[in-house]
């Protein structure tokens, strides 16, 4: 198995007046992952985050950040985090330039000569360098959101943690934040990603974890859990022909349609049409993410 | 991550309006002196007010008395109470405690950069009236000064004596800064901080006058504000000054503390 830059045991959160936000979460996700946080809002994902991050304590459990126990270790573990928490955060009198550059020069050990190059650097990355002298009370959402995520990308981290992090972000902005976070992984950057939206998990994820009420219902990833089920989708013209053809494979049938018990979909695909049953369609059949969420979901 | 603080401090507009207020009622009060002639009588008004119209220098030193009761608690009360709750408005306490900053970091440069705030208004306010008081008010004896007990200082004394009253006033600030900051870690509004600090004040100036709080006046915050006036006695009363001084170390110890116990496991939810 390889390296788990986060792992937590047990990890539980019971707020004073006894709501429990996170119950018994075991989270392990490893270097390399693009990790779909997935769960409802108020199903505890940020509790879980902030509790990553040291700002929320634990009432019981354990954290590991790259091996280190959170949050005693945070000093040493931190400056190697990105974060995007709950929407960004920034002094809205200043530019974004000026917001960055002062986030930078809390790190003392830095040096300042290339601080101006840095915050450069990801202000173009996340497009935001037409307007980075303006205040940032001028900004939109999206443009926070796109400082937000320059902020975490300061130190070239090799882990990020981001929470929803395309809330607020117009289609286009939010293509571009997933091409710039794809293409940071593929560079070998860790990402934890939590969202609620199912649709941006299943585009960007390696692995998935599912919370519910405050419990991790499922955790894998996510080629396993779209492996083939072993039935064929069959959309052709041809349906009586077709039905007495595979008589005693047909699962379901519909307007048009056929579902198919069959292990080998280009057999299947070779089978039908030497027969001259003409195909209009015809592929594997993957349970959608949103199946297997709800599933997961109603089975805890 | 003082540095940070104090940038922070300096490029907010809101400092420099906080100062330019301040400044606002002592000058109304030099132009008032000015055109009326009218100084309140000796022994009544505040400290030093009645000589102002002789020697103008001095006004520097009434406008501290002008602003010491209430102006400048209370902006050091909105300053200092914006210290944690005005980064969690802002949505920047959480990403400077990820990047990591130390929490007892973040409130030792918070308290800093509140103690620089009173020095710059302080130094604002002392500048700004003694530019009035030599432009504006009487510029009668270069020679020296009567001390409030009556005897002559010269003008070194004078200066340095001034140097000392302004220092005090610094110091007389801490209590207010330290309760600023606890109750900015306790609340996410900024402004019910510096309510809260406000209250605390007033409450201090209500048992002040009350003759059943006999017994507590010594340990009150505002008991001693105004000692800065024996320093210019003739020998230096110190008693009420170490008092007011040691009061004020008092305060910061107790709510400083009070802060870090405060905020040092606090859940940062916002």
């Amino acid at each position: 198995m390889s390296e788990l830059l986060i792992a937590t045991h047990g990890l539980t959160k019971v707020y004073r007046g006894g709501v429990t936000a996170v119950d018994h979460v075991d989270l392990e996700v490893r270097a390399g992952d693009v990790y779909g946080f997935l769960g409802a809002n108020g199903s505890g994902k940020t509790t879980t985050v902030r509790m990553l991050l040291g700002l929320v304590l634990a009432t019981e459990g354990g954290i590991e950040l790259f091996g280190e126990a959170m949050p005693k270790a945070g000093a040493s573990v931190l400056p190697r985090v990105g974060a995007l928490v709950e929407g960004p955060g920034a002094y809205p009198h200043l530019s974004g330039r000026a917001n960055l550059t002062l986030l930078d020069s809390t790190d003392g050990r830095r040096r300042r000569g290339d601080r101006r190059r840095r915050v450069g650097e990801v202000l173009e990355q996340v497009g935001l360098d037409p307007a980075d002298r303006r205040p940032v009370r001028t900004y939109s959402l999206g443009m926070r959101q796109r400082l937000g995520l320059a902020s975490a990308l300061l130190r070239r981290p090799p882990l990020l943690v981001l929470d929803e992090p395309t809330n607020g972000l117009d289609p286009q902005g939010i293509r571009e934040m997933r091409e710039l976070l794809l293409s940071l992984n593929r560079a070998g950057t860790t990402i934890f990603l939590s969202s609620h939206l199912l649709a941006e998990i299943e585009q960007m994820s390696s692995r998935v974890g599912v919370l519910d009420r405050g419990r991790l219902v499922l955790q894998e990833d996510l080629a396993t859990l779209q492996a083939p089920t072993g039935l064929v989708r069959v959309r052709t013209p041809d349906l009586s022909t077709a039905l007495r053809l595979l008589d005693g494979q047909v699962v379901d049938r519909g307007e048009g349609h056929l579902v198919v018990r069959s292990p080998d979909a280009a057999a299947l695909n070779a089978h039908l049409v030497a027969r001259d049953v003409r195909v209009t369609e015809l592929g594997p059949e993957r349970r959608s993410l949103e199946e297997i969420v709800l599933a997961a979901s109603e089975s805890a | 991550m003082i540095r940070v603080e104090l940038v922070k401090l300096l490029t907010r507009p809101r400092t420099w309006i906080t100062i330019l207020a301040l400044n606002a009622l002592p000058t109304l009060v030099a132009v008032l002196l000015a055109v009326t002639d009218l100084g309140p009588r000796p022994g009544t008004g505040p400290p030093f007010l009645s000589a102002v119209l002789t020697d103008g220098t001095l006004f520097p030193l009434a406008a501290l008395g002008i602003v010491l009761p209430l102006f400048l608690p209370v902006a050091v009360a909105v300053v200092g109470g914006d210290a944690i709750a005005g980064e969690v408005q802002s949505d920047t306490l959480r990403y400077l405690l990820v990047r990591p900053v130390s929490r007892l970091r973040l409130l030792v440069a918070k308290l800093v950069s509140v103690v620089v705030f009173v020095v710059l208004a302080v130094l604002a306010v002392a500048v700004v009236a003694y530019v009035e008081g030599r432009l504006l008010l009487g510029d009668a004896p270069a020679t020296g000064v009567v001390s409030v007990s009556g005897s002559t200082l010269t003008q070194a004394e004078m200066t340095q004596r001034t140097g000392l009253a302004f220092v005090y006033v610094v110091l007389a600030m801490l209590g207010v800064a330290a309760i600023a900051l606890f109750f900015s870690t306790l609340t996410d509004s900024a402004v019910g901080a510096a309510l809260g600090t406000i209250g605390v004040l007033v409450a201090s100036t209500v048992l002040l006058g009350l003759d059943a709080a006999d017994a507590i006046k010594p340990y009150l915050m505002t008991r001693h504000w105004l000692a800065f006036v024996d320093l210019f006695r003739d020998p230096i009363r110190w008693g009420d000054v170490v008092d007011g001084v040691l009061t004020q170390l008092g305060y910061l110890v107790v709510f400083a503390g009070a802060a870090w116990a405060n905020f040092a496991t606090k859940d940062v939810n916002r």
